[in-house]
């Protein structure tokens, strides 16, 4: 299992002057689940499009399943999936009429077909629902069958693009559940995600800015290496106050946070150094009798660490 | 924040007539937000989250039980409450062809804000979004980041008491959106603001300081997260990633001591009643099989867990048998 289906060396693509994609590369092996975490116009879809050879390069190199996307582009789409952010369903066709008409378009065979309706009938959840029309269904079943269309042709590498924005938590497990028996049969997803939740289900994870991937390694190693700076949860009787306080003394530099801000009735600091902070901090607040719970030194959760990379 | 009520519903509902019937789409939710709260109406797709707002603000007909804004009648008094309230509705979208500005003026005349409070404010507000530098740049050529941004500056310009923000953050990036919640935060410390948030981000919950979790057009919990959390999660939490995934989950879940177990990526998030004795168990029962568990370690439960374990529960209770699991092959 240690083939690498995608490989990607300093891959660029510009736009006149405007460099999209700058010197990327990475290599993902197969049965691989690769995640991208990046802010709009960080270059995510861009390098998808590269990839499926809807762009034209405009240097490095880059190989999917050993071929390579601009010259072999029909012989590399027929083992390769896509599904895009908006979920390019037919809402006026049923689910099951969806399904055919993605496998007509990948020329499955009447007989194959057939067989593959029903099976991604059965993974999507859609027992019951063949007939009833795409814009018919909620956001959950639309994701899954948009997946089951994307995989009709049964290819070995995925590429999901923000597969799962505006859908709720159960419905977004259900769709990793999806990703990871995909995985375990050998399939390469790479897929593309605005939230960290998500990113955290991937086994690496690539952080995008302005073209460039700035961090790769899995969520943990991310989370041990790309922060610059510590966390600290503050717990007091009148969160509101104790902000007023905390962003004054940012401002005038007396405590230089990079960050702090609201976490319900708690507020977070991001700071140089946890254990030097907590007594100052405990001391300002104290000063004006703003009462204190604790401060805590806690871990940084993916997002943490993502805005820390990227600022 | 203060024990005052911005915010307040009894029994509310709400049916539309369909050609097969009424639906009912908030049925009978009872909630309070106080003043200064940031508060977060969570649930899934089609709970009926965006249906409670609109009946709030006398957007939508309410058909039973009461409703009020800082004391104001959502059907009686409109009026009063369009004057005091900020909205921004999942769908909304700024004018594209008036520029930054325009679209403040825009709104602030709407709001019937005079000349001299718009001079003033305006200027503020701007900078308080973080686009002074583009006053004059089209609508439409915002980024999505600044764009909600900009709504939320365009939803103050009449100096509201209270904001209404209907899934505020669909599609932004995550800088912008970590900005965005900021700002409410800023909010909250300077204006002292009642926030109300309709999303389906269990992480923006955990940035409110009250939830409620609506199911099926019902408030199924209304507490603090920290109290939600504690109540939902049905014992501790065990994290790790088996060797064989579909074999350990159905061993897992008839062990005795487990409570309930959830998928997460290629791990298992299991809730057990004991952490010790449970996690020798597992792995022996899991290792006589020759699956090997690796990670294995006590997490604490997040929002996200509880709100999957309390939708759970919900639909069990409503459908009188566990949901069917879909365990997924392909």
């Amino acid at each position: 299992m240690n083939e690498y289906t995608i490989t990607v060396d300093n891959l660029t693509k510009r736009f006149g002057d405007f460099t999209a994609v700058d010197r990327i590369s990475f290599r993902v092996k197969q049965g691989e689940v690769y995640g991208w975490l990046g802010p709009n116009g960080a270059g995510k879809t861009t390098t998808i499009r590269l990839l499926l050879g809807l762009l034209k390069i405009t240097s490095g190199s880059a190989r999917v399943l050993g071929y390579d996307p601009s010259t072999e582009t029909k012989t590399m789409q027929a083992h390769v999936g896509y599904m895009s952010q908006l979920f390019t369903l037919y809402n006026d066709l049923t689910a099951r009429e969806n399904i055919r008409f993605y496998g007509q378009a990948y020329g499955l065979s009447r007989e194959a077909l057939k067989q593959r309706q029903a099976e991604i009938i059965e993974m999507a959840g859609l027992v019951g629902r063949e007939n009833t029309l795409t814009s018919n269904l909620s956001g959950g079943w639309k994701q899954r069958l948009a997946l089951g269309c994307a995989i009709v042709h049964k290819p070995k590498v995925v590429f999901l693009d923000e597969p799962t924005a505006g859908v709720d938590p159960i419905s977004r497990r259900d769709f990793w559940g999806l990703i990871y028996a995909m995985a375990k049969k050998g399939v390469t997803v790479l897929v593309t995600t605005h939230y960290m939740d998500e990113a955290e289900l991937c086994q690496r994870v690539g952080f995008l800015s302005q073209g460039r991937l700035v961090a790769l390694d899995t969520p943990g190693q991310l989370k041990e290496t790309q922060m610059r700076g510590q966390v600290l949860e503050i717990n007091t009787l009148d969160p509101e106050r104790a902000m007023r306080m905390l962003k004054s003394a940012q401002a005038s530099g007396r405590l230089p946070f990079d960050e702090v801000a609201f976490y319900g009735a708690q507020i977070h600091a991001v700071v140089p150094d946890a254990e030097a902070f907590k007594q100052p901090i405990r001391a300002l607040l104290e000063s004006e009798g703003v009462q204190v719970h604790s401060i805590e030194w806690i871990a940084p959760t993916l997002e943490d660490v993502f805005i820390s990379a990227v600022k | 924040m203060s024990d005052e009520v911005t915010i307040f519903t009894q029994d509310l509902v709400k049916q539309f007539k369909t050609r097969r019937g009424a639906v009912t789409a908030v049925d009978g939710v009872t909630l309070q937000v106080r003043r200064g709260e940031t508060y977060g109406l969570i649930g899934p797709d089609g709970a009926g989250k965006t249906t409670t707002t609109r009946v709030i603000l006398g957007l939508l007909k309410r058909t039973a039980g009461e409703s009020r804004i800082l004391g104001y009648d959502s059907m009686r008094d409109t009026y009063d409450i369009r004057e005091r309230v900020g909205y921004i509705a999942q769908q909304f979208a700024l004018p594209g062809d008036l520029t930054v500005m325009e679209n403040m003026r825009f709104f602030a005349n709407v709001q019937g804000v005079s000349r001299e409070e718009q001079q003033k404010r305006i200027p503020e507000l701007l900078e308080f979004a973080g686009l002074s530098e583009f006053t004059n740049r089209l609508g439409d050529q915002l980024s999505g980041g600044m764009k909600k941004k900009l709504a939320l500056a365009c939803s103050l310009v009449h100096e509201p008491q209270v904001v209404m923000l209907d899934e505020p953050t669909l599609g932004v990036d995550p800088v912008s959106r970590r900005e965005f919640w900021n700002m409410l935060g800023d909010l909250r410390t300077e204006k002292g603001t009642t926030i109300f948030v309709c999303t389906p981000y269990m992480d923006e919950a955990e940035r409110c300081n009250w939830i409620g979790l609506m199911y099926q057009g019902q408030l199924v919990a209304h507490d603090s997260p920290e109290t939600i959390k504690r109540m939902a999660a049905p014992g501790r939490l065990l994290e790790f990633t088996p060797s064989n995934f579909v074999p350990a989950w159905r061993t897992v879940e008839e062990m005795d001591g487990v409570l309930e177990v959830q998928t997460y990526g290629a791990m298992l998030h299991v809730f057990v009643d004991n952490v010790e004795r449970r996690q020798r168990e597992i792995e022996t029962a899991l290792s006589a099989q020759g699956i090997t568990c690796t990670r294995m370690r006590e997490i604490e439960p997040r929002m996200e867990e509880a709100f999957i374990s309390l939708i759970r529960r919900q639909r069990e209770q409503n459908h009188g048998s566990p949901e069917k699991k879909v365990i997924l092959e392909l």
